[in-house]
């Protein structure tokens, strides 16, 4: 299949820091795919809503700021209730290792803590997309 | 193994400044001799630096309920640190109440949780205002906030007068970096006056502003970039407060700088020069300042938070330690080192303590602070600085070309400069041509575990509850008539101050507060530039 991957980049929460999201949209879009990024403080609402009308297989939220306990399990919860349950999750930001491991008992298909080198991303999102289709 | 040694080529400062294999007396003939603590300020703004006076020890710290962060106050006091600096946690910065849906989740997570006075005079018990000097990071609503300082110490009995302290209250580097912005860029500009405005009137040693670089460096720009839109923002508030009346030497005495001290440990020392220098020239040629206090640049440094590693993070005290050392070889005023923990959360209590002793043995037991801009005169350093300083003065002319740092920010210019530079640096750390120990060579597959804080989960609900009580507490006819006040006042030109002063001790929130003002002023979002 030729077309690309698309992907919704999403900073969620009051948090301004968007550093890494940027860096994360460009890294998508120079790989090839097809990114959109919502900008920032979007609600769990805004982000599932642009998913669904975006039309996009995958959601990377950023997020610094400790919320990720509040936040991700309410897109988990948007998803389901959507019935978009295929549209696969990332998240990347300051998340320590116990609240990973919760977040990926919800469904998110992977947490990229500081450090993750960009080659890393680009190649679960490929590999992961490529499966499910 | 020659190979794997080799650094990058061709070489160049972390921003990017090419550089020589070696530095000459050619490279320096054309420079000047200057002294510390001469104009244009560039070795220093003290002759004797800090054998007359240490740097101030200032940790940033804040989180989870004011009366736990107050905790935390007396014991970094009774540590040996000589200044406060607040952290406010992401609602406050944001306008909202603890109370606010928006605010879920994050109440007390990046700093302290303050809705309204109470939580206000709850933070400073016991601590006396009169004399401990007070920084506080809020920008959006620093006027808000700075209110319910001013009342508490009033409440003390501290006269207004003998306050000292920092509000950083610098708006452009949200809409340029970190993004913390409510209002629209030019009633933020009349909040930031009329606070300069009040401060010059009403509290002669409190610094108004805090003129920042640091969180643009953050978010990912170079060294000169940090320095340009820096000064650059600092223009702004100049003609700002020129505009509104006010005598260039009457404020510009108070207005304080803060810098990053990031890795390249020349490019950081040569950056800090070069902004005296600038700052030096742009005060007397631009504003006509005669004032020697206008004309020098005193600043603030933080070491680099984006430069602390998840892997391996003890090596964190390094890194910090000699960022830190840049600060100081710099002639920095006052300083805050970040502690080894801070890639994973806020700062625990023992490594907040090994980041203060960092400071302290810099400052106690290696001779640094005898002898003032000891890398004065080194043909590298000079050149650095001056090269520097063009490289910034460009991005100045560009910015003033644009008609100011507001059409620039319009227009996205240094949010793209910055975006680009930052995924610039990226590129190369993946590719691995920019190294990072632990994280792109020299990994460990066993890390270390890390004793992280924890903000306690039931912050956010005692923060509820207690404002709950409040709001059940107080007058709500006196709140009414404070808030309705300042609506008027908003929609007018005064200064906002007094109608701020009177509705935070009526105990309206801040959320109240900002309500008010967004009716009147309306909100600000972005365009995303990537």
């Amino acid at each position: 299949m030729n077309f690309p991957i698309r992907v919704l980049v999403a900073k969620p929460g009051l948090d301004g820091h968007d550093r890494g999201a940027k860096i994360i949209a460009r890294a998508l879009r120079d790989a090839g795919m097809e990114v959109i990024y919502t900008g920032l403080r979007q609600s769990p609402e805004m982000i599932v809503n642009a998913a669904l009308q975006e039309d996009v297989q995958v959601i990377g939220l950023s997020i610094l700021s400790g919320a990720h306990n509040a936040i991700v399990p309410r897109v988990m919860e948007l998803l389901r209730e959507k019935d978009m349950t295929d549209v696969m999750v990332v998240v990347g930001g300051i998340i320590p290792d116990e609240d990973a491991a919760e977040l990926k008992t919800l469904g998110v298909a992977e947490v990229f803590q500081p450090g993750a080198s960009l080659d890393k991303i680009v190649e679960f999102i490929r590999a992961s997309v490529k499966q499910a289709a | 193994m020659a190979e794997n040694n080799a650094l990058h080529t061709p070489a160049t400062t972390l921003g990017g400044i090419p550089l020589k294999p070696f530095y000459s007396p050619d490279d320096v003939a054309e420079m000047p001799f200057t002294a510390p603590g001469e104009f244009p300020y560039t070795r220093g703004i003290h002759p004797a630096m800090y054998r007359k006076r240490l740097w101030t020890m200032r940790q940033f710290s804040g989180f989870s309920t004011p009366e736990e962060t107050n905790e935390r106050y007396r014991y970094l006091l009774e540590q040996g640190q000589t200044g406060l600096s607040v952290a406010f946690d992401l609602p406050t910065l944001m306008g909202y109440d603890a109370d606010a849906p928006e605010a879920e989740g994050e109440v007390g997570k990046c700093g302290v949780s303050i809705s309204s006075l109470e939580d206000m005079e709850a933070l400073f018990r016991c601590i006396p205002l009169g004399d401990v000097s007070v920084s506080m990071t809020i920008n959006s609503p620093a006027a808000v906030i700075w209110a319910m300082y001013l009342a508490v110490a009033e409440r003390q009995g501290v006269a207004p007068s003998s306050l000292s302290g920092t509000l950083q209250n610098d708006i452009l580097k949200e809409y340029i970096a970190q993004k913390e912005f409510i209002f629209p860029p030019r009633p933020s500009m009349r909040l930031v006056t009329d606070v300069i405005e009040y401060a010059t009137r009403h509290t002669p040693k409190y610094n108004p502003i805090s003129i920042s670089g640091y969180h643009i460096r953050e978010a990912g720009s170079t060294a000169v970039q940090e320095l340009a839109f820096t000064l650059r923002d600092g223009v702004e508030y100049v003609d700002w407060a020129v505009e509104r009346g006010l005598l260039i030497d009457e404020f510009a005495p108070r207005l304080s700088f803060f810098f990053n001290a990031h890795n390249d440990f020349f490019e950081e020392i040569a950056k800090y020069r070069a902004a005296r220098t600038i700052w030096a020239r742009i005060m007397r040629d631009r504003y006509g300042a005669r004032d020697e206090r206008s004309l020098k640049l005193r600043f603030h440094a933080q070491t680099a938070g984006c430069s602390l590693t998840w892997q391996q993070p003890v090596n964190n005290v390094v890194r910090t330690a000699v960022q830190a050392l840049a600060a100081v070889m710099g002639g920095t005023q006052s300083l805050h080192t970040n502690s080894l923990d801070e890639a994973y959360a806020l700062p625990g209590e023992h490594a907040v303590t090994i980041a203060l002793r960092t400071q302290q043995i810099l400052a106690y037991e290696t001779g640094i602070t005898e002898t003032p801009d000891p890398f004065g005169g080194s043909y590298f350093v000079e050149k650095l600085t001056a090269d520097i300083a063009e490289a910034a003065r460009t991005y100045i002319d560009r910015i003033d070309g644009m008609g100011g740092m507001l059409p620039a920010i319009e227009r996205g210019f240094p949010q793209a400069e910055i975006a680009e530079a930052s995924y610039r640096y990226q590129a190369e750390v993946n590719g691995g041509e920019r190294i990072i120990v632990g994280v792109n060579r020299f990994q460990e597959t066993e890390e270390e575990k890390l004793d992280i804080l924890e903000v306690d989960e039931s912050a956010e609900a005692r923060q509820v509850a207690k404002l709950g009580a409040l709001r059940n507490r107080r007058d709500p006819e006196q709140v009414r008539r404070t808030l309705e006040r300042l609506k008027k006042g908003a929609e007018g030109r005064g200064n906002l101050m007094p109608f701020l002063l009177d509705s935070v001790k009526s105990y309206a929130t801040v959320g109240e507060i900002v309500a008010v003002l967004k009716r009147v002023f309306g909100t600000y979002s972005e365009t995303s530039v990537l």
